[in-house]
């Protein structure tokens, strides 16, 4: 769908790789061909007017879509060179290695300790309580809110403020050890400080994980991401470098959206 | 709260003022309103317990005679043995006719002496029975014992029947009358709580119908309603709102439970006739039977309210387990049936309070006969409190109208007690998301 001038959708290292990607629901087509490479160890957004097919593309990556009745997944997505869309594939397995964060943050109604633990254990990646009591730790570490709250671990996680409970949503993704993890607008439902928090804690995380974030916000976009896709209407309209796409885009729908124009 | 003047000086023009005016009463009418429909429906049930409490309260105690029984040993124990079986079935009603004529013993005509002893519940030979067999040592003493005066003195002791009416009218006629005033003048008349009507079974004589036999005959048909009903209706209602394809299939069987909930509980009754006795052969008037018609007509409204707690936990709380890679039955059990438990325990308690009230399937599978024995498993033949009620309702003896509204009580006791353990479920489960 791309013509030869903005087709910069294949990288050299790509994580993830979609190919012809359409999704439709109850019949009803949401996503046209989609093609987009996922850089590794780096932060690719997406953005696009609401309605423009990112989240659904993003729920791709961990099939997420699989819950929904009546959606319908085709093309080819290869994560490390392994295709997901396979139905041998088990996404179960899939969503360990495919974390993702939601829009609004939630957590579970349980414990800070039990969000984190559940996923390890649930995996069976730990053996013991001395073993998982370091995963919970690393976790809240790297999600920057271990000082936070490391003295109330038994406190329900519900309890924090909507910004802590995003990056308890954050560490509870990486518990898991996963390799790519899909955010959702992780920040639309916090305010600007808690945003910052969370987007200096993305740009942390990209050294060890690959990133992929929808996000509504152009001026996010360009301050969290590498590259960066712009959706409209179910197609990749354009893909490139996060700066060229933000000073130099190459089509106009582009141009129009980000200096808000329409969207 | 309306009476505050309300504030229009902001109005523009007097139009506005008085359509201001206008909404203001119309609020205050629709206030009182729904303060009348409250203050309707609360002095409706006001009037309820009320006249329930005042019929009733009687029946909690009971008055009895004290005698100066001498447990003869040639009478209870002409051999001997110190037999139980000789000893539970030797005639005791002679001690205690023999302790009444020694009080009265002007009393000579046959006729005189039959109501002398109608002072006397027939139940005396059970009571003092139960004596001997709990303490043989008894047998050639004097004891001074209290025995359950008769339904019609205990209810003239209580002041339902009137002496000063004429004697034709009176079930105690004169006679009764004097010799009991007697037996108050020497103190041997004693009022004590009625624990028989807390620890024995039904009667056919008022004094010694307990309520007992009902309660643990209730207890057993929910023992079974609830084993049956509430695992098949969480499963089925887990199973059609997780796991079930949206399609026709399951919208038809959605409606059958929803029609099946409207299905009037004497077709259940009927059903369980024709199916578990008739077709199946299982015992007749059986709590377990009773409580596999109950579990049928329980089934849809535990499915139903599961169903909607379920649905009411929310999609966040599903997507974030699934994100972290849990499977479709780990998202069900660890996150979406804990959170729906507080709706789907209330459902079921609520489910189960009716099944406690209700009568008229059991009537069709036999639970309204006269059974004396407490009954000690599913399979014993029992009845219910509210059949027990609806059999005493039946009968013609002025003291079980007291029972019978004390045996309501006793209903709606168990039936606020399930309801009150429904809130605190709800309560202690309930958590914010």
């Amino acid at each position: 769908m791309l013509d030869s001038e903005t087709n910069s959708a294949t990288i050299a290292d790509p994580k993830v790789v979609c190919r012809d990607v359409s999704v439709s629901y109850s019949g009803k087509q949401a996503l046209f061909d989609i093609d987009l490479d996922i850089g590794i160890h780096q932060v690719t957004s997406l953005i696009g007017p609401s309605g423009c097919g990112k989240s659904t593309f993003l729920r791709c990556m961990n099939r997420m879509n699989d819950v929904i009745d009546g959606c319908v997944v085709t093309g080819s997505i290869s994560v490390d060179g392994v295709e997901i869309l396979d139905d041998e594939i088990d996404a179960v397995q899939l969503r360990r290695r495919v974390g993702m964060v939601f829009q609004k943050p939630n957590p579970f109604p349980k414990s800070i300790y039990d969000n984190i633990a559940y996923g390890p254990r649930i995996h069976g990646l730990v053996r013991g309580k001395d073993e998982l009591d370091e995963v919970v730790q690393t976790s809240l570490e790297r999600a920057g809110l271990w000082e936070e709250v490391k003295d109330r671990l038994l406190q329900p996680g519900t309890g924090l403020s909507g910004g802590q409970q995003q990056r308890l949503c954050i560490a509870r993704a990486i518990a898991v050890r996963p390799d790519v993890i899909l955010m959702d607008e992780p920040c639309s439902a916090l305010d600007p400080i808690a945003t910052a928090r969370v987007e200096e804690l993305i740009d942390e995380l990209k050294r060890s994980y690959s990133i992929v974030i929808v996000t509504h916000s152009m001026q996010q976009a360009a301050r969290v991401s590498q590259r960066t896709a712009f959706f409209h209407l179910g197609i990749v309209v354009e893909v490139g470098e996060t700066e060229q796409i933000f000073t130099n885009p190459r089509d106009e729908r582009t141009q129009g959206y980000i200096t808000g124009r329409y969207g | 709260m309306t009476d505050r003047e309300h504030n229009t000086g902001i109005a523009v023009d007097a139009a506005e003022v008085k359509h201001a005016r206008k909404r203001y009463r119309a609020e205050r009418r629709f206030r009182m309103y729904g303060m009348a429909a409250i203050a309707a429906a609360a002095g409706m049930l006001a009037l309820l317990v009320i006249s329930i409490v005042a019929t009733g309260w009687t029946a909690f105690y009971q008055h009895s005679i004290a005698l100066d029984v001498t447990f003869e040993a040639k009478v209870i124990d002409p051999k001997g043995g110190r037999d139980p079986s000789v000893l539970a079935r030797a005639d005791y009603r002679k001690l205690a006719r023999a302790s009444l004529r020694e009080l009265f013993p002007d009393v000579k005509k046959r006729g005189d002496k039959r109501k002398l002893y109608g002072l006397l519940s027939i139940g005396v030979d059970q009571q003092l029975a139960e004596l001997v067999a709990a303490d043989p040592s008894l047998i050639g003493q004097t004891r001074r014992v209290e025995i359950y005066a008769s339904d019609d003195v205990d209810s003239f002791l209580k002041g339902f029947i009137d002496r000063e009416a004429p004697e034709s009218d009176r079930r105690v006629k004169d006679k009764e009358i004097a010799w009991l005033d007697k037996l108050e003048a020497d103190g041997a008349i004693t009022s004590d709580l009625n624990l028989r009507f807390w620890t024995k079974g039904d009667s056919r004589e008022p004094e010694l119908a307990g309520f007992w036999g009902a309660m643990v005959g209730s207890f057993f048909t929910l023992l079974v309603t609830l084993a049956l009903s509430f695992p098949v209706g969480v499963l089925a209602a887990t199973y059609l709102e997780e796991f079930a394809p949206k399609n026709r299939w399951t919208d038809i069987i959605e409606v059958n439970i929803n029609n099946l909930a409207a299905v009037p509980s004497i077709v259940f009754g009927l059903l369980g006739l024709a199916v578990f006795l008739n077709f199946f052969g299982l015992p007749r008037s059986a709590p377990l039977v009773g409580g596999m018609v109950l579990a049928l007509m329980t089934l849809p409204t535990i499915i139903i309210a599961s169903r909607s707690a379920l649905k009411a936990v929310p999609p966040s709380i599903r997507e974030a387990a699934f994100g972290v890679g849990a499977s479709e039955l780990q998202v069900v059990t660890h996150h979406v049936v804990p959170l729906a438990l507080p709706g789907i325990l209330t459902g079921a308690i609520i489910g189960m309070a009716r099944a406690l009230g209700e009568t008229a399937p059991l009537l069709m599978i036999g639970m309204v006969a006269f059974i004396v024995d407490i009954p000690g498993s599913v399979t014993d033949p029992a009845t219910v409190m509210p059949v027990q009620i609806y059999l005493w309702a039946d009968s013609p003896e002025r003291a079980f109208v007291a029972r019978t509204s004390a045996g309501v009580m006793a209903l709606l006791g168990f039936l606020m007690l399930m309801n009150a353990l429904a809130v605190i479920l709800r309560k202690r489960f309930e958590r914010r998301w």
